[in-house]
């Protein structure tokens, strides 16, 4: 029930509104802001009972925990905003792990003269994340900074989860012959998020493919429960994801740059502005390694999943004492593919 | 793909490398130099290298514009937005490039510059346009390539009689650095680098056309091949220098003849003309001082010209001594011959200014091909326990 009584308050303002210091304060306005917008958007048992935390019963099992903290710019772009990236980033976290994520919690950090018609629709789209996710925000928290000391709004979330028995994995365990897979086409989230930015505005129909993975991830393990390596490659790529594989499980990986899906509008960018779409930012999809025989059922599974439609085998695992990922152009020659040095960078001509 | 896939097709490629295996000399060294950080960028990233027979090297040049940049301008472009305090605009590529005190422009903007990287100099025009409280300071760099677009802007500023906008120019040009490695010692008396031939610039040749380097193809009796920026542009130009150094000729021959035409872009170059006039001496980095290898803003824009604004004065600053980036560039050395490649000078820290653009010799040796020998072995070994 609200501790706030409806009746002697006029109703937040969301079409003009903006945040103010008090929303954070922990008065009157603050319990306003959580009642009529948080409440209301997330609306489920935890959270209505108002308490600072969230109390639910401990499965058997392991559990995982994950946490993630958004601050993309622009706030709203082709296919997504920062409120469904926040739920789809954190819930993959803890799907990678093979889990089956059971909650949320999320934390804003709102700036002072924020619009609250932005924060309601960023709000209401993690509201939609979640239950189309099908995993509740059960507790959060907010607070207020003043202006020019956040970018608008920063929402870190956290999500728990359960691993399923039988079901170990864990970035160590590439060996060599194993097959590397990816669910789908690659960079699409980091160049709509670039082809949006105001000051490199050119027309594209790229959408993000931000998108809660964890449903195709149950339906791979049950069509293989023993793969070896999961993760999506978000910041930095493919190409930073499998660098971690090699170097956590001592190996060496071979790619193949023909089986690599990428969308021609996504290379067409990529080519424009110089950049490597093995290293731009994904945040629907995911790199999967498993065993040799794995891998015709775990294609299949990933395939037959609208998530996966364009799963492809990319490269396998090898022995390599320098734990260099390498890659076959499609011209023919070999070449390493590198950690990212710094911020990936344009070139000039 | 279109336009771009058909320039990368596997099997040409291995078509064209067969025949370059057949023609190239066995006996003899073929030694090529690709002026243009763009070719090496194609060869690194293609893996050129693997299809080409031992007897043919390439040599990474110094065309990449970034590279090229002395310290001493870096230094300059810092001193304006943090001192003057001007918001200044600058390509990606020059944020990491190292300045004095281990500073750079990425740095400076950590410590409140104001500094913007942009994709075009016309978002800088736009954001004086924008900002008219603010001054307003492109860091233009480049080879030919990039200066018709500044001397667009500064028109298009002077039409605009804009008040807040100025250029900090550091354009430079193709053919005096090439005149500059073909006269140092080390190529022409000592013969202890022999250049054979060069892969002629792609982009710079779209500007200046072919004609240029018809002087130096007869006076150093070297052969030019200008090539565009696919890796089958390059594998094409590699085999029309084996078979001009086959033949005794020394000719310049246009393998992108889709782009480049022998008298260039009359409009783009009239456009320089009229904004930009010689300098009579600019410091390259790893060159030094080369005699009228770059431009300056003309009198009649002058109160567009950054450096007479803000009385910006010029000090050299000499590179680290271990550094052998100036011996790279002119393909005396190569990185791995340098005691600072990859132990203290790495992409994530580079010394040296070929290891801040992924142009860069070094930069593109390190990303792409460091360990290639050894890795190779494994992977063809390993290629064979598959197969079995």
């Amino acid at each position: 029930m609200s501790a706030v009584k409806r009746g002697y308050l006029r109703p937040i303002d969301f079409k003009q509104g903006r945040v103010e210091m008090s929303h954070g304060s922990g008065g009157r306005a603050m319990a306003q802001l959580i009642d009529e917008l948080f409440l209301e958007a997330f609306d489920n048992d935890w959270l209505r009972q108002l308490n600072d935390q969230a109390c639910f019963a401990v499965t058997t099992g392991r559990m995982v925990i994950a946490t993630d903290s958004h601050v993309v710019a622009p706030l709203f772009f082709p296919g997504g905003d920062i409120g469904c990236l926040s739920v789809h980033g954190t819930v993959n976290d803890v799907a990678m792990s093979g889990a089956r994520p059971l909650y949320l919690s999320a934390s804003f950090i709102l700036e002072e003269g924020f619009p609250l018609s932005d924060l309601q629709r960023i709000v209401i789209s993690m509201a939609e994340a979640s239950r189309e996710a099908g995993v509740p925000i059960v507790t959060g928290d907010t607070k207020v900074v003043e202006q020019g000391k956040a970018d608008g709004v920063f929402i870190t979330t956290t999500g728990v989860g359960v691993v399923p028995d039988g079901v170990n994995i864990s970035g160590e365990r590439a060996r060599p012959g194993d097959r590397v897979l990816v669910s789908g086409t690659l960079g699409d989230h980091g160049v709509a998020i670039l082809s949006f930015r105001e000051n490199l505005a050119f027309e594209t129909s790229i959408r993000s493919d931000t998108a809660a993975l964890h449903r195709l991830v149950a339906r791979m393990l049950e069509a293989v429960p023993d793969l070896h390596c999961l993760r999506d490659p978000t910041r930095g790529g493919l190409a930073t994801t499998l660098n971690e594989f090699a170097r956590q499980s001592s190996v060496g990986i071979r790619l193949h740059e023909k089986a690599i899906p990428v969308k021609r509008e996504v290379a067409a960018a990529c080519e424009l502005l110089g950049l490597d779409p093995l290293y731009v930012a994904n945040e629907g999809k995911l790199v999967a390694i498993c065993a040799r025989q794995d891998t015709d059922r775990l294609l299949e599974a990933m395939r037959s999943h609208p998530l996966g439609a364009d799963a492809a085998v990319v490269g396998e695992v090898v022995e390599d004492p320098h734990h260099f990922v390498q890659l076959q152009t499609a011209f023919g020659g070999w070449r390493i593919v590198d950690w990212l040095s710094g911020e990936q960078l344009p070139r000039i001509c | 793909m279109r336009y771009v896939d058909e320039f990368r097709d596997g099997e040409l490629a291995r078509r064209i490398a067969g025949r370059i295996e057949t023609e190239a000399r066995t006996g003899r060294d073929y030694n090529l130099m690709e002026f243009c950080g763009g070719h090496t960028h194609a060869i690194s990233r293609y893996g050129i290298a693997d299809l080409l027979p031992p007897n043919i090297r390439m040599i990474h040049g110094p065309g990449c514009p970034v590279c090229v940049l002395p310290i001493g301008r870096i230094d300059n472009a810092i001193e304006l937005a943090a001192q003057h305090k001007v918001t200044l605009c600058t390509y990606a590529d020059t944020m990491r490039v190292p300045a004095s005190d281990r500073s750079s422009l990425l740095k400076a903007r950590a410590r409140g510059a104001d500094i913007r990287m942009i994709y075009s100099a016309a978002d800088a025009l736009r954001l004086a346009l924008e900002q008219p409280e603010r001054e307003v300071v492109f860091f233009a760099i480049g080879f030919e390539t990039t200066t018709p677009p500044t001397a667009l802007v500064i028109q298009e500023a002077a039409k605009l009689a804009l008040p807040n906008f100025s250029v900090f120019c550091n354009h430079v040009l193709t053919p005096a650095a090439i005149s500059s490695i073909l006269e140092s010692p080390q190529v022409r008396d000592i013969g202890a680098v022999p250049i054979h031939g060069f892969v002629g610039p792609a982009h710079v040749s779209c500007v200046i056309g072919s004609q240029p380097y018809e002087y130096f193809a007869e006076e150093y009796q070297r052969p030019v091949v200008i090539a565009g920026f696919e890796p089958l542009d390059v594998m094409q130009a590699i085999w029309m220098l084996v078979r001009q150094l086959n033949d005794g000729r020394a000719q310049v021959e246009n393998e992108f003849t889709r782009a480049v035409t022998r008298d260039g872009n009359v409009r783009a170059k009239q456009l320089v003309a009229d904004v930009f006039e010689l300098r009579r001496s600019f410091e390259w980095r790893g060159l030094g001082e080369v005699p009228y290898s770059a431009l300056r803003i003309n009198a009649r824009y002058a109160r567009f010209d950054a450096e007479q604004r803000y009385g910006i004065g010029y000090r050299s600053v000499p590179d680290n001594k271990a550094c052998e980036c100036g011996a790279i560039l002119r393909g005396a050395k190569q990185p791995r011959d340098c005691k600072l490649f990859g132990t203290v000078c790495t992409p994530e820290n580079p010394m040296g200014s070929c290891m801040v653009s992924s142009e860069g010799a070094c930069a593109a040796w390190y990303t792409y091909g460091r360990f290639r020998d050894a890795s190779r072995a494994e992977v063809s070994q390993i290629t064979t326990a598959d197969s079995t």
